[in-house]
């Protein structure tokens, strides 16, 4: 049996680890996504036996004027979000000193990541708030009307995505820290030695060094944007009249909210949301085996 | 070490980055300015509209009255109760996953890993009417660890991944050569690599602390009393059917922020790296 | 010695009683969502019941508001409670239908509440039995700040064309005549729900909730037309407002008129206004001669179909309906009693005006939200918050609100 186990270990060592883990993943993940895929055939108010209706909702949800709004603003946060990435990593670079006291500014710059998202929103909504909402008060001495970016239907999504930046922003900061923490020395000496400076060594030396860390910010930054369930809870409730709904929130709406009873419909579109995120998970797994396989 | 250490540039830079430090911070908490000084208003200046000017007096018994009106000690501590053994047990998980995904060759090593990250895109709400079903089966509704549980499950997808990511960066020569030398797979784990890991598990211990001490969704959908609920439930229920007290909110919102900014605070030491370049010279 | 041992054995025999006693003690297990203030009123309430029913112990397990309408879902399934709060009307039916509210008709017979509680009986019954009982309601109604009626110059509208000139007048000197905050939809439906009361009555208004009537159909399009009239004098961005920060308004007077519920008494007051300055009218009539319903939201008790404990269940239901325990409640809650039977306190104008007002209605509507069903309720009020902003949008809100009405109403 040992002997086995010595000639064998390097094949069934990594099953060995990966048990545990794998596991528990699959007991509360994997398969309740499935049960989830499976409810989406159903027409269920989560209380009374389901009622199989097959693709009833699918269909349904290709006429659903909601999910086309949803749909768009999805789009919309996803592309405005990404700026949390080189906005996080200049932060980053700033705070890439050892001055003193440097490490109680770290962390305050990390506060508002840790706050939580409902306070957030709700400091948000009183920046934009009518009458009394420095923001709104700003616009209005500026421009002579004030905007109330909350109330207007074709303004609410950008309200809500500068109000997500804020700690998305400081979380992409800290991927960037540990990241700039392993940054080679060595390659940088070399590199300034040979008369790089500024920009340059940022794109030729540093960046191409952070390829780990912008991998992760890239991946939490669409995972966030695909998200966004909290801000546009407390902000908007998907308002006004649903111009602010996004795949998540609707999600919620239809099938666990105050007024939505139908879990077969939310967990519609909650595989919808899911398959647009295969989407991006996909062209994620590939780059980076194609880069791995590269080296 | 990028930027240029400050300071190798001229004392008028240096002194022009100390500035700009406090401003800059400044700026970036303005909103966080708005939070405390919300928490410190009385309730009658909200009503009648005062929401940004001077408070008309420093209601500092805010802070008391979170703790008065609702159990905030029990939820700061049901807090740390769930989220201390959610770090432990996914940053463990997730060390052993990341390991087996990052050094070993196999034919389903990148289907694994597809699981692993794909799981952790996944909305919440997909989720909840089958681990809200299961955690009941299992007799773990209302409990800290049914709680727990399906955090550290939950979390190990997305540490996984940068455990695994982590790891990848290694030299691999490290381990072969451990190999040639006949040292077994678990040692090479526990000896040589783990030791290694130590900014990966600083930061992802703050990232998963941060997560799960500010969750809220599975905090309502698997835990029903102030006995096992946590401070974001205990937040919310701040607020009344009619009125919302969003003084006594922020004020409960920076206590319970503090924990997270501790943590990082003190984890900061642990985020220098280097250390696997000392080993390949 | 005599004298110590008779007391030592008193005292043992005292202490058996006792153990013996609470060893018999049946556990009432309930649940509840009750803010602080509603919480002291009920734990009151629950040392009555137990002084009057020595032999049971109710455990109240309170849940913060927001966080209480998800639970429901999750303990009614598993872990279910003796009795537990939730609302009337079309809101407790999903539950009723997937059978997870017991029927407590016997306890509506066997107490005489079909007489007592004839206002609210309706709001109680699905498919002629009863589902549980309800404890409050509160009035809505018109709010006012007097001053700036002063100001203005103008009297407490008797009719609706008096409301509306009253609002040009509000407008020319720069107040907003009337407010709201419709980022919660709910008080956009306040507003909807005494338009078409007041327009078309209260049986159209039933109908129309039931589904029975079309969206497109020119009464609806009626009450939006009257609607249509106060629309512009509304305040702007009442989209981005919570129905507090309009509230605010009112207090600074900038606003001169709310349709409210009377829980926002409280926040006028904790803003500063006084009984002088606030005043209370109900809506006026708009179509004359129909007779005056109003908006009673009503809170209840029901036992669920998994209590273990069903008979003291019964016995505390029938407890919290009697006419002196719902009038000591009341005080507590601010609110008004649903017991005809009941009293009111004579110091506070807002509770003596709502009871008048409740008690001499016609008929009591649960408020749009629990009169339709869940899904057509957020459509509606989504409905209503966008007429509110785009009035011109009214064909497509009413051909939308239509075809929700298809598939929701099977």
């Amino acid at each position: 049996m040992s002997a086995y186990w010595k000639a064998n270990q390097r094949r069934l060592a990594p099953w060995m680890f990966l048990a545990p883990g794998l596991a528990i993943f699959a007991l509360y993940v994997i398969i309740p996504i499935f049960q989830s895929i499976w409810y989406s055939f159903y027409d269920w108010d989560g209380l009374s036996p389901p009622v199989w209706i097959g693709t009833a909702n699918y269909v349904e949800l290709t006429t659903d004027p909601n999910m086309v709004t949803s749909f768009w603003n999805n789009l919309i946060w996803l592309l405005l979000y990404m700026l949390a990435v080189p906005l996080g990593l200049f932060i980053a670079i700033f705070l890439n000193q050892t001055v003193r006291g440097i490490r109680i500014y770290k962390s305050l710059f990390f506060f508002p990541f840790v706050i939580s998202q409902v306070v957030v929103g709700l400091i948000f909504s009183w920046f934009y708030a009518p009458n009394f909402g420095p923001l709104y008060l700003l616009i209005e001495q500026v421009t002579g009307k004030g905007v109330a970016l909350l109330a207007d239907p074709d303004l609410v999504t950008y309200g809500i995505i500068a109000a997500g930046l804020w700690p998305q922003i400081a979380y992409v900061m800290i991927l960037y820290l540990t990241g700039l923490n392993n940054v080679a020395p060595d390659q940088v000496e070399a590199a300034r030695l040979d008369g790089a400076k500024g920009w340059r060594m940022l794109w030729y030396v540093i960046l191409p060094q952070l390829r780990p860390a912008t991998f992760i910010a890239v991946v939490v930054t669409v995972i966030g944007a695909l998200r966004s369930f909290d801000l546009v809870s407390i902000m908007t409730n998907g308002g006004p009249f649903g111009s602010s709904r996004v795949l998540s929130y609707y999600m919620y709406e239809q099938a666990l909210s105050e007024y939505g009873y139908r879990m077969g419909y939310g967990a519609a579109i909650a595989v919808v949301l899911f398959a647009i995120m295969m989407v991006f998970i996909s062209g994620f797994i590939w780059k980076m085996w194609r880069d791995e396989t590269e080296r | 070490m990028f930027p240029r250490p400050i300071e190798q540039t001229s004392v008028a830079t240096q002194w022009l980055y100390k500035l700009a430090l406090p401003v800059a911070l400044l700026l970036w908490l303005f909103p966080l300015l708005g939070v405390a000084i919300t928490s410190v208003r009385p309730a009658a200046d909200i009503a009648a509209g005062n929401y940004f000017g001077m408070p008309s007096y420093f209601a500092y018994e805010n802070y008391a009255d979170v703790f008065r009106n609702t159990p905030m000690a029990k939820y700061i501590m049901n807090s740390f109760i769930v989220t201390i053994p959610t770090v432990i047990g996914a940053i463990t998980l997730s060390l052993m996953t990341g390991f087996a995904l990052a050094i070993y060759k196999f034919k389903s090593n990148l289907l694994v890993f597809f699981l692993f990250v794909a799981g952790n895109f996944v909305p919440f709400q997909i989720l909840m009417v089958p681990v809200r079903d299961l955690t009941l089966n299992l007799g773990m509704y209302n409990t800290w660890y049914g709680l727990a549980l399906f955090h550290i499950a939950f979390q190990t997808g997305f540490c996984t991944l940068f455990m695994r990511n982590f790891i990848k960066a290694l030299p691999f020569e490290l381990i072969e050569a451990a190999r040639v030398e006949g040292v077994a797979e678990w040692r090479i784990f526990w000896y040589i690599v783990l030791p290694l890991m130590r900014p990966a598990i600083a930061a992802l211990s703050v990232l998963v602390f941060t997560f799960i001490w500010n969750d809220f969704f599975w905090a309502t959908v698997l835990t029903s009393s102030p006995d096992t609920q946590p401070i974001t439930a205990g937040l919310s229920s701040l607020n009344g059917q009619w009125i919302s007290a969003w003084h006594l909110v922020s004020a409960g919102s920076i206590l319970a922020a503090l924990p997270p900014v501790l943590m990082f605070f003190l984890m900061q030491r642990h985020f220098i790296a280097g250390l696997t370049l000392g080993a390949v010279k | 010695m005599v004298h110590k041992k008779t007391g030592a054995l008193a005292l043992v025999a005292a202490l058996l009683l006792t153990t013996a006693a609470s060893a018999q003690q049946r556990v009432l297990k309930y649940n509840a969502d009750f803010d602080p203030l509603p919480l002291a009123a009920f734990e009151a309430l629950i040392a009555d019941f137990e002084a009057a029913n020595p032999d049971v112990d109710v455990q109240l397990n309170n849940f913060d508001h927001e966080g209480y309408k998800t639970a429901i879902r999750n303990f009614l399934t598993a872990d279910s409670p003796d009795l537990a709060n939730w609302y009337a009307g079309n809101r407790m039916a999903p539950f009723v239908n997937a059978g997870q509210f017991m029927d407590v008709s016997d306890v509506w017979e066997a107490n005489g509440l079909g007489d007592s509680l004839a206002s609210a009986k309706a709001s109680m019954t699905i498919d002629g039995k009863q589902w549980g009982v309800p404890y409050t309601y509160y009035q809505w109604g018109i709010y006012y700040n007097k001053d700036v009626y002063k100001s203005v110059g103008v009297e407490v509208p008797k009719t609706w064309a008096e409301f509306v000139s009253n609002c040009e007048k509000f407008s020319a000197a720069g107040i907003d005549c009337l407010t709201t905050g419709t980022k919660a939809l709910w008080p956009a439906a306040g507003i909807f729900d005494y338009m078409n009361l007041r327009t078309n009555g209260y049986e159209f208004h039933m109908d129309l909730t039931a589904g029975k009537i079309a969206w497109t159909d020119d009464r609806v399009r009626a009450t939006f037309a009257e609607w249509a009239k106060i629309q512009p004098y509304t305040t702007a961005n009442h989209a981005a407002l919570e129905w507090e920060d309009a509230a605010a308004l009112m207090v600074q007077g900038k606003a001169a008129n709310y349709v409210m519920g009377n829980f926002a008494v409280g926040n006028f007051k904790a803003g500063g206004m006084t009984n002088d300055t606030l005043g209370f009218m109900q809506f006026p009539e708009i179509t004359p001669g129909i007779p005056r319903a109003e908006d009673a939201p009503t809170d209840t008790i029901h036992i669920p179909a998994g209590a273990q404990n069903v008979d003291d269940a019964k016995k505390f239901l029938a407890f919290v309906a009697s006419a002196d325990v719902q009038s000591k409640l009341n005080v507590g809650l601010s609110q008004l009693p649903t017991n005809k039977n009941s009293t009111v306190p004579a110091d506070d104008p807002f509770l003596v005006a709502g009871f008048e007002t409740l008690s001499t209605a016609y008929a009591l509507a649960q408020f749009f939200d629990r009169d339709a069903p869940a899904e057509m309720a957020k459509a509606g009020m989504e409905g209503f918050q966008q007429f509110m902003v785009q009035p011109e949008e009214l064909d497509n809100i009413l051909n939308r609100l239509e075809q929700v009405r298809g598939q929701v109403y099977k």
